[in-house]
């Protein structure tokens, strides 16, 4: 992955001390509140229910095992022990004092870390498929251009002060693993059948309570011209976009305001003037960077380890967790492992500072040295031998993470919600555990196969609702906690939007509803169809009336 | 007099800025003697005027207001002022870069309003040279910010060539 040179190590640096004599002022009273907010938002410090929360950035998801285990002494030294993961490859601590923030930056700067424009008004972490690099299915390796994109976006002078929160996401498989249709801007990498490598550019989708899905503004950009084509959006955006109402300051009220057509052409108006400036990315720094991002010194295996295949034989319990959280790889003998942080009972993308110095250890041991943050809130161990899973596996259990969830009804996404964020509607994490509670026989939960369940505690849409094939939301009716259930949200390359279903449940109700749509399902899916392509035969009449009874049945006939 | 900052050292400020008060109205508002900083709209209706008194005239462009405004008059006009009337309205670091990069302005941008210490390393990579810090700021201790990073990664006004290019130099 890729390492810090003496600039690199330097800006982080810097940006410690400038924290550091931030804070300082502030308590000195030469900062108010209301100008020391954006400064420390945009180094990951929100100011939450029980105390700030601070968000770590994991860039692209590559994780290397002495950064966990910086991670993980963070949250023994200064947190309860434990962190979070989050949706967008970041690690979020819970419990931690402001003051404690710059020494916490420091620490992380030793590990080339940091927590730069996790949050604000600003370009975010740029994020992508957390099977980069060794995916069947790749194009070509996001992360070299993931890693010029975050050097482009730290302090950029123009875009510190947006009309609102700006997300890149790049995707460079056939299949989308990034959400790209749901972020500001979504970059597809493409190959040409000359062999022209570049991107389609999406601008303007996002979740939040406005969800839109993404519209195209260009079908190919030249890989080289990333940068500047970014600025040409960004100077658009900032200065067209809303700043009168947060709620409609993203710049994908801009893009429905103008029309994709508009917006697109004022993009290229601005682009013809920046086209081919310094900002074009050279061959030499394509290939400084890829250089970081070369094959690790795989061994040569054949395809099929023999005692893999054994193993299986004699185990069900080994046989399962390999049907759900290990996944093929380009290399022969080699395979890819999710460790799941979706154990029913704890909350989805919580990890203790114990597991996480396991982790690390399991990734020194199996995979390199290396671990990836999934958007989904799980680890993944990118490079392990067949021959090793056996031995992963127990040592994964017995830390616990070793759940055979992946993709499951208990592998769900779910943000922090009412129990420690203050713009909640109501809490996510027991109605979660909940459902899983509900659905823990093993059997039956692989009996229903690949499903999608995201959970938000309110419509900033934080657990990516919109996108599950069952959306459940948070919503405040007279001060109780309520939850509205959606159907039909998917990701991947055919990402839509959840519709709906009717009247929402109170918290006690939850697991009923989603079990009464799970059986519906099986009573009525062919061979081995999926939840969402029942879903998409059938439609939601059917599925509501399984959820409301007659009333509902009454409402289709009307 | 009032200071401001001026190519990183603190100097007295030369000219008065014009703001138009609540009922005011550009075709009318009485001009302050001397070397004047106006807001576009009283720039657009006595230009002439301004032109003709011979003292320094300098306009300033509210964040709503782009510099397509002003493009043909860049020659004439010695001062050039951006306005934040919120220091998270980032509009303003967009007008400096176009003023520079796209129209070639060489004279002064002053950034007016609410400008304070925390901001001025990155005005300055936008091609801000001039600061009008809020009033009850410190102008020496701000004097610091302009050092925060010694060699950031983008290609701006300050530094045209991106870190990558220079890195392989
Ligand atoms: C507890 C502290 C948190 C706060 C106060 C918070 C706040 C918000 C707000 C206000 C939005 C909506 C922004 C908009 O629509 O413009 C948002 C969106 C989002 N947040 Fe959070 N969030 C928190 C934690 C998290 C966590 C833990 C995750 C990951 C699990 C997360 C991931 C996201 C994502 C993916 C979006 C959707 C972006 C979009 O609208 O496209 N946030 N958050
Ligand atoms: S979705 Fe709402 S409740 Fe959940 S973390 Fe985001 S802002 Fe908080």
């Amino acid at each position: 992955m890729y390492r810090y040179d003496h600039y690199d190590q330097a800006l982080v640096d810097e940006r410690v001390a400038q924290f550091r004599d931030q804070v300082a002022r502030w308590k000195a009273g030469e900062l108010s509140d209301d100008e020391l907010r954006p400064l420390r938002l945009q180094n990951g410090l929100y100011i939450q229910r029980h105390a700030p929360m601070f968000r770590i950035a994991v860039p692209y998801g590559m994780l290397a095992s002495r950064q966990l285990r910086c991670l993980a002494e963070l949250g023994r030294k200064y947190d309860r022990g434990y962190g979070h993961f989050t949706t967008r490859h970041n690690m979020q601590f819970n419990w931690p004092k402001i003051e404690d923030v710059p020494e916490m930056l420091a620490e992380l700067a030793k590990v080339e870390m940091h927590a730069i424009q996790t949050s604000g008004n600003c370009i975010r972490n740029v994020t992508t498929d957390q099977f980069a690099g060794v995916a069947a299915d790749e194009i070509l390796d996001p992360r070299p251009l993931c890693e010029i994109l975050r050097q482009w976006s730290t302090f950029h002078p123009e875009f510190a002060f947006l009309p609102r929160k700006f997300k890149i996401a790049v995707n460079g498989a056939r299949e989308d693993r990034a959400l790209t249709w749901f972020h500001d801007i979504g970059l597809h990498i493409l190959k040409t059948d000359d062999g022209l490598v570049g991107f389609r550019v999406i601008v303007g989708g996002g979740l939040g309570r406005t969800p839109i899905r993404g519209e195209i503004v260009r079908e190919f950009l030249p890989w080289q011209d990333i940068l500047t084509y970014c600025e040409a959006i960004l100077r658009v955006y900032n200065r067209y976009g809303r700043r009168d109402n947060a709620y409609k300051a993203r710049i994908k009220i801009l893009v429905q305001a103008l029309g994709v057509v508009e917006f697109a052409r004022q993009v290229e108006e601005e682009w013809a003037y920046l086209k081919g400036g310094p900002a074009t990315i050279t061959q030499a720094e394509y290939d400084r960077v890829t250089a970081f991002f070369g094959a690790p010194a795989y061994a040569t295996l054949p395809t099929i380890d023999e005692t893999f295949v054994a193993q299986q034989a004699d185990s069900v319990p080994f046989a399962r967790w390999v049907e759900r959280n290990v996944r093929p790889h380009r290399i022969p003998g080699y395979a890819s492992v999710t460790l799941s942080l979706k154990k029913p009972g704890i909350a989805p993308g919580d990890i203790t500072s114990d597991q996480m110095d396991i982790a690390a250890e399991l990734a020194d041991a199996y995979s390199f040295g290396e671990l990836r943050v999934t958007h989904e809130q799980n680890l993944v161990l990118a490079d392990v031998e067949q021959r090793q899973l056996f031995a992963l596996w127990q040592e994964a259990k017995a830390a616990g993470f070793a759940t055979p969830n992946i993709g499951l009804l208990t592998d769900m996404i779910v943000c922090p919600g009412g129990d420690f964020c203050d713009l909640a509607n109501a809490r996510s994490i027991p109605v979660a555990n909940a459902v899983q509670a509900r659905f823990d026989d093993l059997d039956y939960l692989w009996d229903i196969g690949d499903i999608e369940l995201n959970f938000s505690g309110c419509m900033n849409s934080c657990g990516h609702h919109h996108v599950g094939n069952i959306g459940i939301l948070g919503v405040d009716k007279g001060n109780e906690e309520w939850y509205q259930i959606t159907l039909g949200g998917e990701q991947g390359n055919d990402a839509r939007l959840g519709k709906v279903i009717g009247p929402s449940f109170a918290a006690a109700d939850v697991p009923d509803v989603i079990e009464k749509i799970v059986r519906f399902y099986i009573a009525q899916r062919f061979d081995d169809e999926r939840f969402i392509d029942t879903f998409r035969r059938l439609g939601a009449d059917p599925f509501k009336v399984a959820v409301y009874g007659d009333k509902a049945r009454l409402k289709a006939a009307a | 007099m009032t200071k401001i900052i001026k190519n990183r050292q603190a100097v007295a400020d030369d000219y008065t800025l014009l703001k138009l008060a609540e009922g005011e109205v550009a075709e009318t508002v009485a001009l302050p003697a001397g070397a004047v900083l106006v807001p576009l709209a009283v720039w657009v209706a006595r230009k002439t005027e301004l032109l003709a008194r011979g003292t320094p005239v300098g306009v300033w462009l509210d964040a709503g207001e782009g510099p397509e405004a002003i493009d043909a008059d860049l020659a004439q006009l010695p001062v050039i002022g951006v306005n934040f009337p919120k220091f998270v309205d980032g509009r303003g670091y967009s007008t400096a870069r176009l003023l520079r990069e796209r129209y070639g302005y060489q004279g002064e941008i002053r950034a007016i309003g609410d400008v304070l210490q925390d901001q001025l390393f990155l005005m300055a990579r936008c091609g801000f040279d001039a600061f009008a810090l809020r009033a009850d700021k410190s102008i020496e201790k701000a004097l610091g910010a302009f050092e925060t990073f010694k060699a950031p990664y983008q290609a701006a006004v300050d530094q045209t060539q991106p870190l990558f290019r220079r890195r392989a130099a």
